[in-house]
């Protein structure tokens, strides 16, 4: 392993470090903990909430699964990763004003808060938090494997060397440093990601002697790779279709999603998100996954397809370069469990711990409750993934998959849909989450879509159906102050 | 606690939730179109541009390009800053 790389890489980290600190600050000065630790205070800008989204939207699935993929598949994953492009602008848009409203008048500092508020049901906070601890520690575990399997790719330290070292730093600054800091540092990541692919992508076609040089070598490959329907043309369109729902609009769903929707300081500052947001998102996706298709003529056979980025990297880049660009996924990386990390913590602490075990808890205490959880979670991550399970992709999709069939109706149609109420959502959550575990069990290989479509359908209906049935007429709407 | 201000800025967040989903459906035909419109044959007679197959460079690359001036022009002259507070209610 090259020693300039690694210096790069390490420069990086400690970077990434400065800014937990420096955050810190604000976290030990608040006097609303919870505000400032889960939530920055509702103070992020345009461009740091632009790139805190796509940095969450991103994870691990496009910066290490999604070049492999496209390795393999071809440009029929790029055309699929591209669904994404509909998160830049959909989410902020769709969750929108009324969303940043009625958080700031219900005080909510979580998902749950507001789904708290929303429908005034313990249940719904109750099966709320189970999703989030249960789908959520899942996708973790994926994430971790993720960063540590590229740390032992770069370094060639072994993987449990490289699981303490990326455990570590990312549990030092979640631990001290708090929302604001991984808000930061997303940003910071988002720069070096959005620069890094534009960089490495250029370098690759250089290498590679142009595009239509490298499209002529995947031809005379495999035809398929050049065609939308992946390497063994076995991508149907409907199956890649449903990845606008997985990955594209569904993404509203998501608990670490709409956090970050509720921390904006101004509407002006949704605007500028939106618009950084859309095009970094783009640009991102693009780059990334062409990256990977364009590594395979150049760098034929790689067996560990989660290796086909530091591997081209350090093939068409000066070292220091290769460095500075590998920073980019492994950044991907830490910023989504960064934020996955907190979250989970947060529906401990804050939706169960505060709600309902010791609601008149004193600030000191929950501040050291939070601290205390936060640290106690990572440890239990890394004893997780000394044992890492095989493709990583699907297990984290696994667990977007099973929040979006949970929360999407929960909120979006709680927000526009006045006569929703706690009945529908609770009965949209269970079908949700059940029939996802159902259809992805047993029919998956029966049906031509991923497994997710099904059940968003499904949850649609039953949140639709069983407020119609439980509601006389009258607005359930809460939208006075829950004081 | 329900306002004409509310009213107000609650039909702003409507109109703009409805361009979101307007958007997101012109984005998905765009794309469906071009990528299983012109990919749909033989790999042997895709016509290239810039080096890309056809479909792929429609569907993807002016797809985004599209996408992205789109939202900007939207949000630019269609969104409308409001305030997030209730006034009245400061803590």
């Amino acid at each position: 392993m090259n020693s300039t790389v690694l210096i790069s890489l390490i420069a990086f980290l400690i970077l990434i470090f400065i800014i937990g600190f420096w955050s810190s600050r604000h976290v030990q000065s608040s006097e609303t903990f919870l505000q400032e630790y889960f939530l920055g205070n509702r103070q992020l800008g345009g461009f740091i909430l632009a790139m805190t989204m796509t940095a969450t939207y991103g994870s691990a699935s496009s910066f290490i699964g999604g070049p492999g993929l496209a390795y393999s598949q071809g440009l029929g994953w790029v055309l699929l990763a591209m669904s994404q492009l509909v998160t830049g602008y959909f989410v902020l848009m769709v969750l929108g004003k009324r969303f940043a409203i009625l958080a700031r008048r219900y005080k909510a500092v979580t998902l749950v808060d507001f789904l708290k508020a929303r429908y005034e049901s313990k249940w719904v906070v109750l099966l709320s938090a189970f999703s989030i601890v249960l789908f959520l520690f899942s996708a973790m575990a994926a994430q971790w494997v993720g960063g540590a399997r590229l740390i032992e790719s770069v370094t060639g330290l072994s993987y449990t060397a490289a699981l303490f070292i990326f455990g570590v730093s990312v549990l030092v600054y979640v631990v001290i440093g708090g929302f604001r800091a991984v808000a930061l540092t997303d940003t910071v990541q988002g720069v070096v990601m959005f620069f890094g692919t534009i960089i490495l992508l250029i370098a690759t076609i250089v290498a590679g002697g142009g595009i239509s040089n490298l499209m002529s070598d995947l031809m005379t490959e495999n035809p398929n790779l050049v065609t939308p329907y992946g390497a063994n043309a076995d991508l149907s369109p409907g199956y890649v279709s449903s990845f606008w729902i997985l990955v594209g609009v569904g993404v509203v769903g998501l608990p670490q999603v709409t956090v970050r929707a509720m921390s904006y300081k101004s509407s002006k500052a949704m605007h500028r998100a939106i618009i950084i947001g859309t095009i970094v998102v783009g640009v991102i996706m693009l780059n990334m996954h062409l990256i990977g298709i364009f590594a395979k003529p150049i760098l034929p056979g790689i067996e560990n397809k989660d290796t086909v980025m530091p591997l081209i990297a350090q093939e068409v880049l000066p070292p220091w370069l290769a460095g500075i660009v590998l920073a980019a996924p492994m950044a991907a990386i830490m910023s989504t469990v960064d934020s996955l990390l907190l979250l989970v913590s947060s529906a401990l602490v804050k939706d169960v711990y505060v709600n309902y075990v010791n609601p008149k808890a004193p600030n000191e205490k929950v501040k050291k409750l939070s601290l205390l959880i936060t640290s106690a979670l990572g440890i239990l991550v890394f004893l997780l993934a000394l044992q890492p399970p095989q493709l990583l992709i699907w297990l984290n999709l696994y667990a977007f998959g099973g929040l979006e069939a949970a929360f999407i109706w929960p909120v979006v149609l709680g927000l526009y849909w006045s006569r929703g109420n706690k009945y529908g959502a609770i009965a949209s959550m269970i079908t949700g989450i059940s029939s996802y575990v159902v259809v992805d069990s047993f029919f998956s290989e029966a049906i031509q879509v991923h497994p997710v479509v099904i059940p968003v359908g499904l949850s649609l209906v039953s949140y639709v159906i069983v407020s119609m049935i439980t509601t006389q007429g009258g607005s359930q709407l809460n939208e006075k102050g829950s004081k | 606690m329900k306002s004409a201000k509310d009213d107000k800025r609650f039909s702003i967040a409507n109109k703009e939730a409805l361009f979101g989903v307007g958007l997101a459906i012109l984005n998905f035909i765009w794309w469906f179109g071009f990528a299983y419109g012109l990919g749909n044959k033989d790999p042997e007679n895709y016509t290239y541009i810039l080096g890309f197959p056809a479909w792929f460079f429609y569907s993807c690359i002016i797809g985004f390009v599209l996408m992205a001036s789109l939202v900007i022009i939207i949000v630019k002259f269609f969104f409308t800053e409001v305030s997030l507070e209730d006034e009245g209610d400061k803590n």
